[in-house]
């Protein structure tokens, strides 16, 4: 069947199955070439297999959760929202959440994904406690810090490649109410909003948004969105007789794929305009509740499809912290040049990550999403250059059209991610279309 | 606040599931039953974590009647709401041809149900109070070459879901019979479904849900098909029997 990813670029025909027991998963894995697949959300061909892509989606299981410690072991195709039904009302919240609640638990270990809260809690690894992962040879091996360390840190952030993730357990943090209290702040441009992010290290979650059009003095003008868990005495009487219940907003369906010239570079200009000046009103600190706080674009369904038939990309680097000015500097100018103009840009503050192949590290990392166009690919390519020029990385869960001499440049550390799997799956029991574009 | 509990029979199935998660939802206390019953632990597990409800696992076999009136002994409380989803398709054409299939097919869409279901009924009727849920087909309205042995089957579960509705309806129990059209499930799995006429196992157990809460006597799953076999079932047989279907 028609495979993509949540950028519905590139789109593949790929044969799919979907077990339903760990008998069936292994007999699909000694067919070699596959990928296990979650609930689509990485931007590009991260989880698609031309001939072996395993859909999870039948192990979605709650296992079991312990209210003192916080640890829920759940199965890799559980999805984060449901996670959150089911324990928000409890009083528990995802240790790390990425900007969208329908990715599975599998996912989140694959890409070992990172939140708001990155430069202060760390990455979604930091909080799993141990895996359960089907190896090449079939076996299921409980892997952790203390047993199998190796196997436990390279699946973390190892996008499937080193075998199928089949239960996780990991830690809910505590929470009083489903509310955030949000702040929004504006800065200038680009060094402005850098030395807020490093004045605000104290703030549980923080990140900026940029309006990627503004140029010269302006370059880099940007929304800077700190959040805080609130207290029940935040709250509005009423909003306290229950405060993990936070109201439900309606979804809005995008049911088909907008004509790309919807999103022309003027669309884009008054739309950054808008959003700029909504935030300069709203700059003192506000109630949210947890959905809208982190996952605004969730309550459009299906908002990729605003793009177009054509689908799109997003580029999404990080720049080690001695290089960030420099670095995002000359990635904003890029894009300013270019006038392509993004839908969305993300600027965020990274804290320190010791991890073998996840993609954070101590610095700053750009996120935006451009529709698929000849220009739009060139001016990626120009940005991966400007990312490797000041030493830094890329986000495999986003990536869709990088080329493996960019990735080897970028990625110290591949070498040594393909001895592992050398040593642990010499026959490629696992690959994906991503793996095999980028030579990983 | 304890609402007391739903038997599932049959809950490996995917609709059996779905329901169990329904009620559980709705804070009921569920018991599942079915062949190897200890291989739903995972199941048990999901249920238990996700909804703070107590589930239990009972193995039960369907086609073994000689055991079911121990098995409905054993239970640790006789539940308020019965669920029976057990059933199974077979292969028309083996059906057609060997009396071996076909006799399965029989007993384990009408025998073995009905056997249970009229065991429950009398402990049902003991107490006074109760429903039962009985989950058949479309295919039971009317006999085509396509699937007429899984269809008469279903017929017959169907008229004896009816018959039993009758005499207990004076002691205020309530019999709900289920009319599935397609549901996307393990049974249907690699079948050409009209994704408009098919259903997904959740809709099925939210329609029961609310057909057991309102005290609803037969359900269609999606409504077109209570329009399609009323049209199914005026077809005249001179004309019917020469149609494929």
């Amino acid at each position: 069947m028609k495979l993509a990813g949540w950028g519905q670029y590139p789109i593949i025909d790929a044969t799919v199955v979907a077990p339903r027991s760990l008998e069936a998963v292994i007999k699909r894995i000694q067919l070699g070439n596959a990928i296990p697949r979650g609930n689509g959300r990485a931007y590009g061909d991260s989880a698609i297999s031309l001939s072996n892509t395993i859909d999870m989606k039948h192990f979605n299981k709650l296992l079991a959760f312990d209210a003192d410690t916080g640890q829920l072991v759940a199965e890799s195709g559980v999805l984060l929202a449901d996670v959150i039904d089911t324990f928000l009302p409890k009083g528990w919240f995802p240790s790390v959440t990425p900007g969208t609640k329908f990715v599975t638990i599998g996912g989140m270990v694959a890409a070992d994904v990172h939140g708001k809260n990155h430069h202060k809690h760390g990455s979604f690894g930091r909080f799993i406690d141990w895996l359960d992962v089907i190896t090449a040879d079939g076996d299921v091996k409980r892997c952790s810090r203390e047993q199998d360390s190796e196997l436990f840190d390279w699946t973390i952030g190892g996008m499937g490649l080193t075998g199928i993730v089949l239960k996780v357990a990991f830690r809910l943090a505590p929470v009083s109410t489903a509310w955030i209290k949000q702040k929004t702040i504006p800065a200038k441009n680009i060094e402005h909003a850098m030395a807020i992010f490093e004045s605000m290290e104290q703030a549980t979650y923080s990140v900026a948004w940029i309006d990627c059009l503004s140029k010269g003095n302006d370059l880099g003008r940007s929304l800077i969105m700190t959040g805080e868990h609130a207290e029940t005495t935040d709250l509005s009487e009423a909003a306290q007789k229950t405060p993990l219940r936070a109201p439900n907003k309606k979804k809005i369906t995008v049911p088909f794929n907008f004509p790309s010239f919807i999103l022309n570079g003027f669309t884009v200009k008054v739309f950054n305009a808008l959003y700029y000046w909504i935030g300069k009103q709203r700059s003192k600190p506000s109630l949210v509740t947890w959905d809208h706080y982190f996952y605004p674009l969730d309550g459009i369904l299906g908002w990729n499809k605003i793009y177009g038939r054509r689908g799109f990309a997003q580029f999404q680097c990080v720049i080690p912290l001695d290089q960030a000015g420099k670095g995002i500097n000359a990635l904003l100018q890029a894009i300013s040049q270019a006038s392509t103009g993004s839908f969305l840009a993300v600027l965020k503050r990274f804290g320190d990550q010791n991890s073998r192949f996840s993609f954070p590290m101590k610095g700053y990392t750009l996120a935006l999403d451009f529709p698929i166009t000849a220009p739009n690919l060139k001016l990626m390519s120009q940005l991966d250059n400007i990312t490797i020029q000041y030493g830094g990385r890329f986000y495999l869960a986003k990536d869709s059209r990088m080329t493996a001499s960019t990735f080897k440049q970028s990625e110290p550390r591949l070498a040594q991610f393909k001895a592992f799997q050398l040593q642990r799956d010499p026959n490629k029991a696992f690959s994906s279309e991503q793996a095999i574009r980028l030579d990983l | 606040m304890k609402k007391g509990s739903v038997l599932i029979l049959g809950a490996r199935s995917d609709i059996g599931m779905a329901i169990a998660h329904r009620f559980a939802q709705a804070g009921y206390d569920i018991q599942l039953a079915a062949r190897q019953a200890s291989s739903l632990d995972d199941a048990r597990s999901d249920l238990q974590v996700r909804n703070s409800v107590m589930v239990t696992l009972h193995e039960f076999d369907a086609l073994n009647s000689q055991s079911h009136e121990a098995f409905v002994t054993a239970l640790p409380a006789l539940p308020l709401i019965v669920v029976c989803t057990v059933g199974f398709m077979g292969v028309q054409k083996e059906n057609a041809g060997n009396m071996a299939s076909a006799s399965l097919v029989m007993r384990s869409n009408f025998e073995g149900p009905a056997s249970i279901l009229g065991i429950l009924a009398n402990h049902f009727e003991h107490r006074g109070s109760g429903t039962l849920v009985g989950v058949s087909s479309v295919a039971g309205e009317r006999g085509r070459a396509s699937n007429y042995v899984y269809g008469a089957a279903k017929a017959g579960y169907t008229a004896f879901l009816s018959g039993l509705r009758n005499r207990l309806s004076r002691h205020n129990i309530n019999v709900v019979t289920v009319l599935p059209g397609f549901v996307d499930t393990k049974m249907t799995a690699g079948m050409q479904l009209p994704k408009l006429l098919t259903a997904q196992p959740a809709h099925v157990a939210d329609a029961i849900f609310v057909a057991v809460t309102q005290g609803k006597n037969t359900i269609y799953i999606k409504s077109i098909w209570r329009l399609i076999m009323a049209v199914i079932r005026i077809i005249p047989e001179t004309l019917f029997k020469r149609m494929t279907l």
